[in-house]
């Protein structure tokens, strides 16, 4: 008996590559059927005449042979249908990357060694609210991804709203995303970057409208446990976690990992790859590096047991 | 002498064998333990038998955990002291680090039975 805390929602069946939840993976999912039946049906002609040039008549052989069927099948055949499906799949598939026009919502996601900066913008491009590892979208209308990368070249894949666009460092990749049904669709990095690269995953989170605006009235203001005094902010602040991460409301500003100003209430933690709790982010904290090898927050064994859960649920009241 | 042996050969079997009863739980079901297991994610901090991934090190490991006679080394290894360790460690033990968990008392009941099948060592 084997199991494993897999990251929400890349595996399972149908696959979720062929299970399209929204109009910008619709495409995407059409044109690998199209894919797919086509060199099925050029690997069964190929196969057919195979068949007649080994086992054939010496007419049919004849025939195989002559200089003008290697002219056909060979040249014209080859370049008429890979130009058609070229065509076919630019069609299918030109508008997943258009600009954002004006009142579109826009998201950017920056890829970084080994997790995901959220920020979403406003009309004119400016930052207004920051996350980590998670996307809040409505549904039923398109989302302008905007993607950049912090380090190395990585991809973003949420299999079930569009395809994958990489994030290449000093580049501005767009990608559209739509949900059809309110969810949670899971996401990874799906170009190699190094380390822990397999466990970079992400979630986003399909809301109805009025949900949606609800959850970003609360995430636009700092979380209501940080107005109240508890034991586990002395110990945030004296372990120095307020040098990496940020908590709105409070003095903890740093910003080379996640900001953790609504940590709480995430789906998962490290990343898209440990379900959320008071357990798992005491796990976290105590020793990160057994749960994903190399990623860039250490273990920190100088935290009594008291000290740990004191923090871990500090930061999981950070609703 | 020889006619004591076959007494002899049962009192050391008996020795040889596990000397504390068996844990059962009515009831409970080690399959759904490990599926509540990983729902909530134990594996951040326990390397455990039957989940490949994570094998966390911040608390002990749990192979063998089913002939240990004590629970973190403080409390007795007895199936109702286990349930409620899983739900509210820390109200048995103050300076532990295992916070509570977000487990039902039926769900805990499922996770000790699955804990108690950790006997292979």
């Amino acid at each position: 008996m084997t199991a494993d805390i897999a990251p929400e929602g890349i595996a399972g069946w149908p696959p979720p590559a062929l299970d399209p939840a929204g109009p910008f993976a619709g495409p995407l999912n059409t044109l690998a059927w199209g894919l797919i039946g086509m060199s099925v049906t050029v690997l069964l002609v190929v196969l057919v005449a195979l068949g007649l040039a080994l086992f054939g008549s010496r007419r049919w052989r004849a025939r195989l042979g002559g200089e003008r069927l290697v002219w056909i099948g060979g040249l014209a055949f080859p370049v008429v249908v890979l130009s058609a499906l070229l065509v076919y799949g630019l069609g299918l598939t030109s508008h997943l990357t258009q600009e954002p026009a004006p009142g579109e919502m826009r998201v950017r996601v920056t890829g970084e060694m080994w997790w995901w900066r959220v920020a979403y913008l406003d009309g004119a491009g400016r930052e207004v609210l920051q996350d980590a590892n998670e996307v809040h979208i409505p549904v039923g209308r398109p989302v302008v991804f905007e993607l950049d990368s912090a380090d190395v070249i990585h991809s973003l894949w949420v299999p079930r709203l569009a395809g994958k666009v990489d994030m290449i460092p000093g580049r501005r990749n767009l990608m559209r995303l739509q949900a059809d049904a309110p969810g949670v669709y899971g996401g990874q990095c799906a170009e190699y970057c190094g380390g822990p690269h397999a466990l970079m995953g992400l979630v986003v989170v399909a809301h109805e409208p009025r949900e949606f605006e609800a959850w970003r009235a609360r995430q636009s203001a700092p979380a209501a446990a940080t107005i109240v005094s508890h034991p586990g902010t002395p110990v945030f602040a004296r372990a120095g976690c307020g040098a990496c991460h940020t908590v709105a409301g409070t003095a903890f500003n740093g910003l080379a990992g996640p900001d953790l100003s609504h940590v709480g209430s995430r789906r998962t933690l490290g990343a898209g790859i440990l379900p959320n709790n008071h357990g798992t982010m005491a796990g976290w904290i105590s020793d990160s590096q057994a749960i994903k090898p190399g990623n860039r927050m250490p273990a920190y064994p100088v935290l009594t047991g008291q000290e740990l859960r004191d923090v871990s649920a500090w930061l999981e009241s950070l609703k | 002498m020889r006619r004591w042996a076959p007494l002899a050969a049962a009192l050391l079997a008996a020795c040889a064998d596990k000397t504390h009863p068996p844990r059962v739980i009515a009831g409970a079901d080690p399959a759904r333990g490990l599926a509540v297991m990983e729902r909530v994610g134990c594996a951040a901090c326990h390397a455990i038998p039957g989940i490949d991934w994570p094998r966390g090190l911040a608390g002990p490991s749990l192979d063998g955990f089913g002939v240990s006679p004590m629970i973190a080394g403080q409390l007795p290894n007895r199936p109702d002291v286990l349930t409620a360790w899983l739900i509210d460690a820390p109200s048995l033990s103050p300076d532990t680090g295992m916070p509570p968990m977000p487990i039902s008392e039926a769900e805990a009941r499922d996770v000790a039975a699955y804990l108690y099948t950790l006997d292979d060592r």
